[in-house]
This record gives C-alpha cells, sequence and structure tokens, in this order.
C-alpha cells in the first residue's frame, strides 16, 4: 500500500519541480532537498526523511513538462517517491526511467492527498475511494531500460558486449 | 516505403532501407552537445565504466561539442568547480569542439551549433538541453536527452532504444505582417495545440512562409517546437539551408539535401495563414497560455528582456534597435538585452544597434541563458512582471516563484519598452 503525500494539477513544470536557481547541485545524492522546493511544507518533509519510500505524488497531464534537466527526476528518486500521473513529458518519462524513478501512467486517475493506493503493473486501486484505474504500459523501448535496473546497467552491459 | 524526415534521418542513421512510426531503433549520433549540465555527464559516463576494468574514453571526441553558457561566467564557486571539472574532460578526452567563456568563441549553445557549421541536413543531433530542437532548423533530427542519456551516448556512439515518432505536418502560407514574426507564429502554434499537442511526435515544417523564412526564424520555431511538447521541429533543406551553411556557417564540404518524400504519412496536418497573424504573447504560466496582444494591451512591466536561444540573433537585435532609436526606455522599467553569441555581439555593435539600445536605456549583458532560467542575473522582485523574448514562463522561471514572465516577440518587447506597459508594436510604426 502506497500513501499519496501530494496532489498536483496538469503542465507541472521541471522549473517547479526542481527550480532553476538550484541547478548548479548536481549530484543524485544532493538534489532531493531542493526537490519543491518552492513547495515549502513538502519540501521540508522531504528534508527531514518524513516521506516513507514508496510515497505517491499524484499528478495531472504533462508531469515534468520544459527542461531537460536530470535534477528534476533525481530528486524524486534519491526518497524513492512514485509518481502517478495522466501523462508526463517525454523528456522527464525518459530521465526517470534512466534513473529508476518509478513513472505510473495513469490517465484516469483520480485521489486526494491521504489516500491509499495499491500499484500494479496493469492499473492502480484507490482503496481509500475503492476505485480502480487502468495503467498504460511504458513504451517497450522503455521497458528494456526498466528490467536492466536504469540506463547506466544497460549502458555498461553493452559496452562490455562490444568489447 | 514514404517516410516522413525523421523517418529518412533514423533510416541513413541506422542503415536501414526504411523505418516505420514505432520502430525501435538504435541511431548512431552526428553532434553530441552538452553545456554546464556536461559536469553530471562527466560523473554518469565514469560510473557507467566503474568496475570494467576499461579505461573511461568516449566513442569520438569529435562528435561531442561543450559549450559554457548557462551561467556565464560563473556566479558561484560551484558552478565554477563545474566548469573546471568539464575543462579538465575536455583536455583529457582531446575534445577539440570546446567553447568557453571567450569572446572571440563563446555563446549560447544554440546558436553556437548553427554559427560554427556543426549541424547539416540529415544528421542526428542530441543534446543535454530540452531546446536543441533548433537544429531541426537545418534539417536534422535533433532532441533533447538528460545527463544519463548521453553518458551512455558519449560511451557507445549511439542512443539506445528510440521509438521512431509519428510527425505532424504544419504548413505555413502567407506573409507576415509588419512586426509579426517567426516567434508569432510559434506562439500561435503552441496555443492552438497546447503544451502537450506534440509530445512524442515530430513537427515538420512545411509552406511558402516557411521557404521565404531565414533560417534564423527556422531557428525560432524549432526552438520552440519543444513547448507544444514535440521531441524536435524540422524544416526540410532548401537553397536558405544551402546558404546558410555555406555563406555564414562557412561549411565547405558535401551536404545531404534531404527532403521527406511527397507521400510521407502524417500523424495529423495543421494549416496556418500568416498573412492573418497579431502578434502573440504567452502569458503566466504556462507557455502554451497564448493570447492575441489586443488581450493584454496595457499590462504594467518592471522587466523587458530581449535575448536567449530563442531570440537573441541579429535581426532580433536590428529590429528592436529600430523600434527604439531617439526613444527612451520607459522610467522605472529596466530593459536587458543579451545577445545569443559573442559573434552577433559583435556584429550588432558594428551595426550600432548595441549603441541605439544603450542610448535608450537598455543594459546589455554578456552572451549567456542565465537570466532567462533564473540562474545568473536579471532576477524578477517579489510580484514583479516581465515581458521577454525568452522561450519559457514557467512558475519561478526568472528566479522568483513570486513573479510573472509574459512572452513575446522582439518588436513587442522594444514597443513595450517604451511605453512600460505591453504594447502593440504595430502602433509604434
Amino acid at each position: 500500500m502506497a500513501r499519496v503525500v501530494m496532489t498536483l494539477g496538469d503542465d507541472i513544470s521541471t522549473d517547479t519541480i526542481y527550480p532553476g536557481r538550484f541547478m548548479a547541485t548536481v549530484l543524485p545524492t544532493e538534489t532531493p532537498m531542493f526537490a519543491f522546493a518552492d513547495y515549502a511544507e513538502f519540501n521540508q518533509k522531504v528534508k527531514n526523511k518524513e516521506l516513507e519510500p514508496g510515497s505517491v505524488i499524484v499528478a495531472g497531464w504533462n508531469f515534468g513538462c520544459g527542461s531537460s534537466r536530470e535534477q528534476a527526476a533525481s530528486c524524486l528518486n534519491g526518497p524513492g517517491l512514485v509518481i502517478v500521473a495522466r501523462a508526463f513529458a517525454r523528456i522527464f518519462l525518459q530521465n526517470s526511467i534512466n534513473l529508476g524513478l518509478r513513472t505510473v501512467i495513469c490517465p484516469d486517475i483520480e485521489a486526494s492527498e491521504g489516500d491509499d493506493l495499491e500499484i500494479s503493473e496493469t492499473q492502480v486501486v484507490n482503496k481509500t475511494t475503492g476505485k480502480t484505474y487502468a495503467v498504460e504500459p511504458l513504451p517497450k523501448a522503455r521497458q528494456a531500460i526498466v528490467d536492466a535496473g536504469g540506463l547506466i546497467p544497460y549502458t555498461r552491459k553493452r559496452l562490455l558486449e562490444r568489447e | 516505403m514514404a517516410m516522413t524526415m525523421v523517418q529518412k534521418i533514423l533510416a541513413k542513421a541506422t542503415g536501414l532501407p526504411s523505418v516505420k512510426v514505432g520502430d525501435v531503433v538504435e541511431p548512431r549520433v552526428d553532434v553530441a552537445m552538452s553545456h554546464e549540465n556536461g559536469a553530471l555527464v562527466i560523473s554518469q559516463f565514469n560510473e557507467v565504466y566503474r568496475g570494467t576494468g576499461l579505461e573511461a574514453k568516449v566513442w569520438d571526441p569529435r562528435r561531442i561539442v561543450l559549450i559554457l553558457d548557462h551561467r556565464v561566467p560563473a556566479e558561484s564557486s560551484k558552478t565554477a568547480t563545474n566548469q573546471k571539472k568539464i575543462r579538465e574532460f575536455v583536455a583529457k578526452q582531446g575534445i577539440p569542439n570546446f567553447h568557453d567563456i571567450r569572446g572571440d568563441q563563446g555563446g549560447i549553445c544554440h546558436q553556437i551549433l548553427p554559427e560554427n557549421g556543426y549541424i547539416r541536413p540529415s544528421y542526428v543531433v542530441v543534446g543535454t538541453d530540452s531546446h536543441t530542437t533548433s537544429h531541426g532548423a537545418l534539417g536534422s533530427f535533433a532532441f533533447g536527452i538528460g545527463a544519463t542519456e548521453m553518458a551512455s551516448v558519449w560511451t557507445l556512439g549511439s542512443v539506445l532504444n528510440v521509438e521512431v515518432p509519428a510527425t505532424i505536418k504544419v504548413v505555413v502560407n502567407g506573409k507576415f505582417p509588419k512586426h509579426v514574426a517567426p516567434k508569432d507564429l510559434i506562439l500561435h502554434l503552441i496555443g492552438k495545440v497546447s503544451a502537450e499537442g506534440a509530445n512524442f511526435r515530430v513537427i515538420e515544417f512545411h509552406g511558402e512562409t516557411i521557404r521565404k523564412m531565414s533560417t534564423s526564424g527556422r531557428l525560432v520555431i524549432c526552438n520552440m517546437s519543444v513547448e507544444a511538447g514535440a521531441t524536435s521541429g524540422i524544416v526540410p533543406a532548401d537553397e536558405e539551408t544551402l546558404r546558410y551553411l555555406r555563406e555564414e556557417a562557412h561549411v565547405a564540404d558535401e551536404i545531404d539535401m534531404m527532403t521527406p518524400d511527397p507521400d510521407a504519412e502524417y500523424d495529423d496536418v495543421i494549416e496556418i495563414d500568416a498573412s492573418s497573424l497579431v502578434p502573440q504573447v504567452a502569458c503566466p504560466h504556462t507557455v502554451d497560455n497564448v493570447r492575441p496582444i489586443t488581450e493584454v494591451e496595457g499590462t504594467t512591466l518592471n522587466q523587458i528582456v530581449i535575448g536567449s536561444c530563442t531570440n537573441g540573433r541579429l535581426d532580433d537585435l536590428e529590429h528592436a534597435a529600430d523600434i527604439l532609436k531617439g526613444k527612451k526606455v520607459a522610467p522605472g522599467l529596466r530593459m536587458l538585452v543579451f545577445p545569443a553569441t559573442w559573434r552577433i555581439y559583435k556584429q550588432a555593435l558594428k551595426k550600432g544597434y548595441l549603441e541605439q539600445l544603450v542610448d535608450a536605456g537598455a543594459v546589455i549583458m554578456n552572451p549567456g541563458c542565465g537570466c532567462c532560467l533564473g540562474v545568473h542575473q536579471g532576477a524578477l522582485g517579489d510580484g514583479e512582471v516581465a515581458l521577454a523574448t525568452t522561450n519559457r514562463n514557467f512558475k519561478g522561471r526568472m528566479g522568483n516563484p513570486n513573479a510573472e514572465v509574459y512572452l513575446c516577440s522582439p518588436a513587442t518587447a522594444a514597443a513595450s519598452a517604451i511605453t512600460g506597459v505591453i504594447t502593440d508594436p504595430r502602433k509604434e510604426g
């Protein structure tokens, strides 16, 4: 079971997820401290490590639009968050898959903060409301990277095969 | 099989006779560009090699271009250290194409690449920057990727697991009215299709207006294609492409003048009449919140910004200088101008545009991205409003979540600088 810790609307940009003014910080070990830096309450919870790994952010359409900054994915991956959105912007989705941030495409999702979700490969069940929502599978090109545990191990394997 | 531009480019880059939409391919990369986030690419690249017993060597140093532009000169010790790390990597790997913080070679990556002849039609171009879509202006398939993806490209020389995208054909005909520019066209298109309307797809630009458009204008429309979610914007190569590459980018070698097949299949076709367009403004806080200028005229402004990878080229500065010649920036308003590269800076200096702008009250900044994304100079105060020729107006974009950013063309920005409120440039003569 996973608890919804924040709900967001459509078109949440990478400037909101990880504001540009913190972009000089690049290491995945350091980026979580600036996750949603302008949402003070949520940011404080990340900083204080109050969120259980597996906690869920539920968002609308086009989550992660804008910049290619990888910090936007790594800052959410650090605390082990799961993102359930109606749809993701391309570069953010690819960055998440490359880094192992769990992203769930769920076009009809409806949930409120505090709801408990049960997420499987095919559906999201909102245990609080009793409603079930279908999950869109990741494009097949991306599943191979997920299966390898991220793009770094996937590339390393390909490198060793070449050598 | 009839193919779109992106299909043809990906077929060439994989050595296949043809590719279909949805095919998963691994195209070899012609140009791999990074800026300051190259520091993260370097650490991820070293991570790929960790434990392999192999020496970490990039696949082809000549195909990598590194450009320092986001925070130049460094605004903090952290940035300076990242930039130092990049210099050391460039030297160690023998990367010849490095644009450091120098007046004789520097500037914003998306103008450095075309003006130095790095981009050719039919190329696969990747960059760790979402506005890499710009380079479709010269007939390439150019798209933004993250730092880890780039580390993979540096290792293997190809992009792994790319799905061949579908294409939206945008056909533009008619002559732009006075003071209506390619920026107004792309803002209109983004407003029409929405911020995610082209997600995972390519926009291919056609029509008489595009054929007559300069490469500078084509760079504007391809640059902002990503604001409709597009993987890339592409203008098929034509006479203007060839002219630009030969005369301005000084490319001497053979050029593949690739064009799409006339019977290629498109996901969608959108037709636009340029002659019916009026100046457009994207209102806070999304780029697709686009209105005709008549609906937002009179909005009070605190800062005008002309520059960026979108609108910091010579014709943009000329247009602004023309409107501001002999006029003054309104009292209480700040006007910041940052040419896209030092080459453009020097040309604008010679032509007198910079002097005209300074005499009007503008501040000329050095070429760089900082102000656009709020990471280096030009930040807004609480409750302030900016009108900018840049590409994004997301909350917090110009360094302050309690401020607002409107986006427009250089002509609209210049006309508004005189009055201090959003002003229709058509009224300035």
